[in-house]
């Protein structure tokens, strides 16, 4: 196990299965500073540079929020209009200002790469919100967590992945961790939107079965996690082909009548139609909470980074 | 007497055993076109007791630099390199493909950081050579087409 204090947060896939347990772990403690029942000030002083070249309503304010919990404080910009950058500063110059203001960065690009890139050029550690097609390690750990929280454990679980999972970031991101943690996957997706091989084989080579299928019925039955993510009409070239697949899978009471009692239903969010709304007063409904545990997790993370959680 | 296809040269490069059919490719890596201040010569589908067949490429008064060697390797990972001094071979070495390819190559995804105009090298990781497979290390694609994206 790697000590976190000053690293980059750029892939999950730099994290060994060490790590991401102790994030778990540690994001488990911060719930009630989260919540506002418990106040820590391990952060106080710190001051965090969070850089949204794009809009993110819910990772930016997830991590301000997470900062000001831990007695840190948070500046940066959201969407670039104003700022040096639209007057054609490289992010490069931008890092290396921001650098100088804060004690980490944490940032969103539209670009793939870009979280690489800016850790090059910062000394400080540099926390990938999201960059392009990309990565966005922290909304898998947050994925990671409210499995791990709500079923006791990774390993072993039936974890279903719907919806586009060929264009999906979130979900080939989830899909590489949940085989690090041992997960039995089953990969559910029009005949167009399927996983990409290469993911695929990476979970067979770790030695772990893996049902792929049209059919979302063939697997309600014994699923214990159904993470469904919404079909993306901005990756069509061809609207034509988007009608094709969207609203390919529903979920709602109906199908959920054939499921264990104890599945629950994730979503990254915003959905839009994937989920019927009558789903939400069902217990199996989860994404809200799954929202709400960003804070813990970024939480856990900006601690064990910037300083006071080793 | 056996006629000689090609003539030695007195100061230059000659780049041997590259596979048929890539010497043009490796005219283009050289930046050999219309600027050329010496004698170049290339033979193609050369005979070879090794590889069957062969290209050749002479650059007369030239020395490679260790990128456009890099690059030839990407193309031609069985190519030798041997550095002419006064009709004698000073130098003659392997090309070899280093685990990182830095420089010497463009992202095929127009949507990566290193095609933004931000001061850095590109760099691809060598996950494989034989086949050929290298990965941007930046937004971590496989760059399907290589011989086409080296700079």
């Amino acid at each position: 196990m790697s000590s976190f204090r000053g690293r980059d947060v750029l892939s999950i896939r730099e994290f060994s299965r060490a790590d991401i347990e102790r994030v778990l772990r540690a994001a488990r403690k911060m719930v009630p500073i989260a919540l506002g029942k418990k106040v820590s000030r391990s952060l106080e002083g710190k001051i965090l540079g969070t850089l949204f070249y794009e809009p993110s309503t819910r990772t930016r304010l997830s991590f301000e929020s997470a900062m000001i919990r831990l007695g840190g404080r948070a500046l940066g910009f959201s969407g670039a209009e104003g700022t040096s950058v639209q007057k054609g500063e490289s992010l490069a110059d931008t890092i290396r200002m921001v650098e100088a203001y804060s004690d980490g960065i944490v940032l969103r690009h539209p670009q793939e790469g870009a979280a690489r890139l800016a850790a090059e050029f910062s000394e400080k550690p540099v926390i990938n919100a999201g960059d392009g097609a990309g990565q966005h390690p922290t909304q898998t750990l947050l994925d990671l967590y409210t499995i791990w929280d709500e079923k006791g454990g990774i390993e072993g679980r039936n974890v279903a992945l719907v919806g586009d999972l060929k264009y999906g970031r979130t979900v080939h991101s989830l899909a590489y961790a949940l085989a690090e943690l041992g997960a039995t996957l089953a990969f559910v997706s029009p005949p167009t939107l399927e996983m990409p091989r290469e993911i695929v084989e990476h979970v067979k080579e770790r030695g772990l079965a893996v049902r792929m299928t049209h059919h979302l019925e063939e697997v309600i039955h014994d699923a214990d996690v159904l993470y469904v993510t919404r079909i993306q009409k901005e990756r069509f070239p061809d609207p034509q082909e988007y009608e094709k697949v969207a609203g390919t899978y529903r979920i709602d009471t109906a199908l959920l009548r054939d499921a264990k009692r104890d599945l629950i239903i994730m979503h990254p969010l915003p959905r839009i139609t994937e989920i019927a709304p009558e789903v939400d007063r069902t217990r199996h409904a989860l994404y809200f909470k799954q929202a709400f545990n960003g804070v813990p997790v970024r939480m856990a993370l900006l601690d064990l980074v910037l300083g006071g959680g080793e | 007497m056996r006629e000689l296809r090609v003539t030695p040269i007195k100061n230059g490069t000659v780049i041997d055993h590259i596979p048929a059919g890539m010497a043009l490719k490796v005219l283009k890596i050289l930046r050999i076109g219309d600027a050329v201040a010496s004698t170049v010569t290339v033979a193609m589908h050369v005979p070879s007791r090794a590889m069957g067949w062969k290209d050749i490429v002479k650059v007369e008064d030239r020395e490679l630099g260790v990128r456009e060697v890099e690059k030839i390797a990407l193309i031609a990972p069985t190519a030798t390199v041997n550095v002419i001094r006064n009709y004698n071979v000073a130098e003659k070495r392997r090309v070899t493909l280093p685990d990182r390819a830095v420089g010497i190559l463009r992202c095929a995804n127009p949507n990566c950081i290193t095609n933004a105009r931000e001061p850095v090298d590109t760099e691809f990781v060598v996950k494989s050579k034989a086949p050929l497979r290298v990965f941007c290390k930046y937004c971590d694609r496989e760059l399907e087409d290589v011989a086409a994206h080296i700079v």
